[in-house]
């Protein structure tokens, strides 16, 4: 029966391999498999040639060779007699501290300016419109080199704060905007985990010796220790820890001079998130009361205790205080100095992206239809727990993958950071190494695995993330 | 009923009161300014907040640019000539820089003499995209998109007027071999035919035939070296280019990274993911420092070809991305309805699947060549004169060694004039092509 719609057989043949479509997608990809093969072999037997003209070979031996010039920003102890390796982390730590504020910031003034655009209210979101298109339609170069020169141009000197009717600084004389960058108070610990190295025995300049010598590293070489300290690595804390024993043996002589390391801020940050996961528990707790018993228990106030208790106690063990900047010789000692670089890059780039993250903070919104609120309001739900339970999950579904897509292209655009001489990796790396050393290829090729291994993973995170909010069908 | 009531008085109104107007305050502006800008105390404070905002903005910046000086050769004489006009210590703007340097920033060092011709090219430009922006344009006018791209080349760079018409040949050779031969040789073979002998007739026989036209007939353009132009020009070339370029390659990529063939769909991802895990200026930095290492020794061409290239690879795997969430988007069935009708692959794709993939994609796409525009800036880090690098180089001269906010303005306002053009024909493109809720 079956043998009648069979076709008759017929042996192969080889027009099957064009004419067939069951086998001519095996021809196209055999032919496009050759043909790439073909290029790629080519591309890399140019490349042989060509290093061999120049007699040049191809290794990363460079990378564990001194690397000799200085980088002004560091996170993490470096000096210029230490490896290219090393110098291209400290470019690599910079380019994520620039990226990580940027993403903070660009976050905030895009739900905000998002949020804003949608108010009735003509004023605010016509002024947001202009914010919007303003940014989205000029290209970030020119915002990133508008900042700086705002910054160095119309900035005061150092010297205008001198004096009664010189500049003033902010925020009870805690926060210093000059030319030459922003000083903000930096938080040291008198009783650091670190240890502490003591004034030298010169009764007279104790506090001047105590701001320059908590200036760690080389003269002249700031460190942001806010903020990006958590990722400082051991060695500081060694280094620190070695500074400590040699310190101690001569505690009796003079004062402690308040410092910071690595390990306080570890601490800080381990207590920080032990006083999240109780105050989590706390509200787990009250659920199950609620649920058993139709009560709920305060928490709110038990749950900021749990958090700011901790946080208080170590503080005060550790003998927190904020060394602010002060005018010293012909600029402010002490505190933290944000570079002009940082700060326009950093500026630029998150008003440049919170002006993209607003348009998609507006479309994940107005994606949510009327319906959903009426229905919530509908079941007695109040307008917080409307926004909470029934708005918000459904909008971020639509924000959450673009917005990362954002944070990627932010990521990438922090590269532009060669306009104001920003020591990223690309500066490091991608830079002085390269001119130094000679290795375009090998330079070029980490810098550009550097980047891709950071967006495959950024985006590897987001696809888990997304898939575990996405609409669940059938 | 009874008539009990018959006699006592009315508390019912039997006439009716005349028509009143609304309260004062519930009508016109004032009803619009209390709902809108004065509706609680959070918005009476961003209203407050807002209109400091924008008063602080104006007054700073409309005297300043008001007031500017368009008169002087350099900074200081505009500074002498504020202090003379206004006071000591006003501050007003010095437009007499872009008096002055307005062709530099757009045209770069291109020859003084022959401005006409990117003018022209720039006319030109348009009359080509006008029937392909907007269907009211005749139809006939197409011919003149086909042609406008050697016109184009002719016009900016010079030379011999045969060598684009040489090369305009090869693309005749590949349509009357599909014309002609496709019924005779078959589809396959013509198509190969077609790719394979313009290609050949491009590497051995264009040169030679338009050397031999242009000593027979020599009509030529001056030659205008590529290091000459800069500015707003240069911005154009690549960003053109690079738009034009990208856009079949980002369709091709999207549809490779949907197709069933494994090889071709890996290539089409890996290709896709490393050029967009990486930014563009390292992209760039390749270009200038690297390709040297992958061509044959010896080898050694323009660097603002070589730019167009890594701008045009890299704005086609982000619009093969838009483009595909635009094939994504559509219901299976459109798919098997064209599989249904018996089309083949292209057919399918070309007749039914991309009209509408593209028609989802268009603000997408739009975003990535209005991205792309604006990364034309980028050049200026591997020494190409983009209007931000011109305006550095003008600043470097002892005339305007000072200038910043003027030409930051006049450089911001036109890239924004060209891109929001480009997001607002958008637009005007999604409302037309809208088919559903009319």
């Amino acid at each position: 029966m079956a043998t009648i719609s069979d076709p008759p057989e017929r042996g192969f043949r080889l027009s099957q391999l064009i004419f067939d479509t069951r086998y001519r997608s095996m021809t196209i990809q055999v032919v496009a498999m050759v043909l790439i093969g073909l290029l790629l072999s080519w591309l890399i037997s140019n490349t042989i040639h060509n290093l061999e003209a120049l007699g040049k070979d191809f290794n990363f031996g460079f990378l564990s060779q001194p690397a000799g010039y200085d980088i002004n920003q560091q996170l993490i102890d470096y000096n210029n007699q230490m490896t290219h390796g090393r110098a291209a982390l400290v470019g690599i730590l910079n380019t994520l501290l620039v990226a990580v504020l940027g993403c903070a910031l660009a976050t905030v003034l895009g739900v905000i300016a998002g949020v804003l655009r949608l108010s009735n209210n003509w004023v605010v979101s016509r002024l947001t419109a202009v914010y919007v298109e303003g940014f989205r339609n000029v290209p970030l170069l020119l915002w990133i080199v508008l900042i700086f020169a705002l910054m160095t141009e119309s900035m005061p000197a150092p010297r205008d704060f001198r004096g009664e009717d010189g500049s003033s600084m902010l925020l009870g004389e805690s926060v210093a905007i000059t030319n030459r960058g922003v000083y903000i108070p930096n938080v040291v610990f008198s009783r650091s985990l670190g240890g502490n190295d003591v004034a030298a025995p010169e009764p007279e300049a104790p506090a001047a010796a105590a701001a320059t010598t908590n200036m760690a590293g080389t003269y002249g070489a700031s460190r942001i220790a806010t903020g990006g300290a958590g990722v400082q690595t051991g060695q500081s804390g060694t280094s620190a820890a070695a500074g400590g024993e040699a310190g101690d043996g001569a505690a009796e002589g003079g004062e402690v001079i308040p410092t910071s390391s690595g390990w306080d801020w570890l601490l800080i940050l381990a207590v920080l998130i032990a006083g999240g996961v109780g105050a989590k528990l706390l509200g787990t707790r009250a659920a199950h009361i609620q649920e058993s018993t139709g009560k709920r228990p305060m928490t709110l106030p038990l749950q900021i205790a749990a958090v700011l208790v901790p946080l208080i106690v170590v503080l005060v063990g550790l003998g927190a205080s904020l060394d602010k900047p002060h005018l010293g010789g012909f600029n402010f000692d002490g505190g933290v100095h944000l570079r002009n670089s940082l700060i326009a890059l950093w500026l630029a780039l998150s008003l440049y992206t919170g002006a993209f993250i607003a348009e998609i903070v507006r479309g994940g919104i107005l994606a949510i239809s009327k319906g959903q609120t009426e229905a919530a309001y509908a079941l007695g739900l109040r307008p917080g727990t409307t926004m909470n339970l029934v708005i918000l999950p459904q909008a971020l579904r639509v924000i959450i993958p673009p917005l990362i897509s954002q944070f990627l292209n932010l990521t990438k655009n922090s590269s532009l950071a060669i306009a104001v001489g920003y020591m990223d990796v690309r500066s490091t790396l991608g830079g002085i190494t390269i001119n130094q050393t000679g290795r375009e290829l090998e330079g070029m090729l980490l810098l550009g695995l550097f980047y891709l291994v950071l967006s495959l993973l950024i985006s590897g995170v987001m696809n888990l993330y997304n898939s575990s909010v996405k609409l669940k069908e059938r | 009923m009874s008539d009990t009531h018959a006699q006592t008085v009315a508390y019912v109104r039997d006439t009716m009161l005349d028509q009143q107007d609304p309260p004062l305050n519930q009508v016109g502006a004032v009803k619009w300014i209390r709902e809108n800008l004065f509706s609680g105390w959070l918005n009476i404070l961003l209203t407050l907040l807002s209109l400091w905002v924008v008063y602080a903005a104006l007054s700073h910046l409309l005297p300043w640019a008001l007031r500017g000086i368009w008169d002087a050769s350099n900074l200081s004489e505009c500074r002498a000539l504020a202090a003379e006009r206004y006071g000591a210590d006003a501050s007003v703007a010095c437009w007499a820089v872009l008096a002055e340097r307005w062709p530099q920033l757009i045209f770069g060092f291109f020859p003084k003499e022959l401005y006409w011709r990117p003018i022209l090219a720039f006319l030109l430009f348009l009359a080509a995209v006008a029937p392909v922006l907007f269907s009211s344009v005749p139809r006939k006018m197409l011919w003149v998109t086909a042609l406008a791209p050697f016109a184009l080349f002719w016009l900016i760079w010079g030379g011999s007027i045969w060598g684009p018409i040489a090369a305009i040949l090869g693309f005749v050779i590949g349509w009357a071999i599909m014309t002609y031969a496709a019924p005779k040789i078959g589809a396959l073979l013509a198509v190969i035919l077609a790719i394979i002998v313009p290609v050949l007739y491009w590497l051995f026989v264009c040169g030679p035939l338009a050397g031999a036209l242009a000593s027979v007939v020599p009509l030529s353009l001056q030659t205008v070296a590529t290091q000459k132009m800069g500015g707003f020009l240069l911005a154009t070339i690549i960003g053109v280019s690079g738009i034009v370029l990208s856009l079949p390659l980002g369709i091709l990529l999207a549809l490779g990274r949907q197709s069933d063939m494994f090889i071709i769909n890996k290539f089409s991802v890996a290709f896709i993911e490393i050029i967009r895990g990486v930014p563009l200026i390292v992209w760039l930095f390749t270009a200038s420092l690297l390709l040297n290492y992958f061509l044959p020794p010896g080898t050694n061409f323009d660097l603002m070809l070589r730019v167009i290239i890594m701008v045009t690879l890299f704005s086609a795997a982000y619009i093969a991305e838009v483009v595909r969430g635009g094939l994504a988007a559509l219901p299976k069935g459109q798919y098997e309805a064209a599989d249904a009708l018996g089309l083949d692959y292209w057919k399918s794709m070309r007749l039914i699947i991309l009209p509408q993939a593209l028609k989802i994609s268009i603000p997408g796409i739009v975003n990535t060549f209005i991205g792309l525009f604006k990364d034309t800036t980028l050049v200026v880090f591997i020494g190409l004169l983009d209007p931000i690098g011109l305006s550095s180089s003008i600043r470097a001269s002892t005339d305007w060694n000072g200038v910043y906010w003027e030409l930051f303005v006049f450089i911001g306002l036109c890239f924004f004039i060209f891109c929001f053009s480009m997001g607002r024909y958008s637009l005007f493109l999604e409302k037309k092509l809208r088919r559903e809720h009319r």
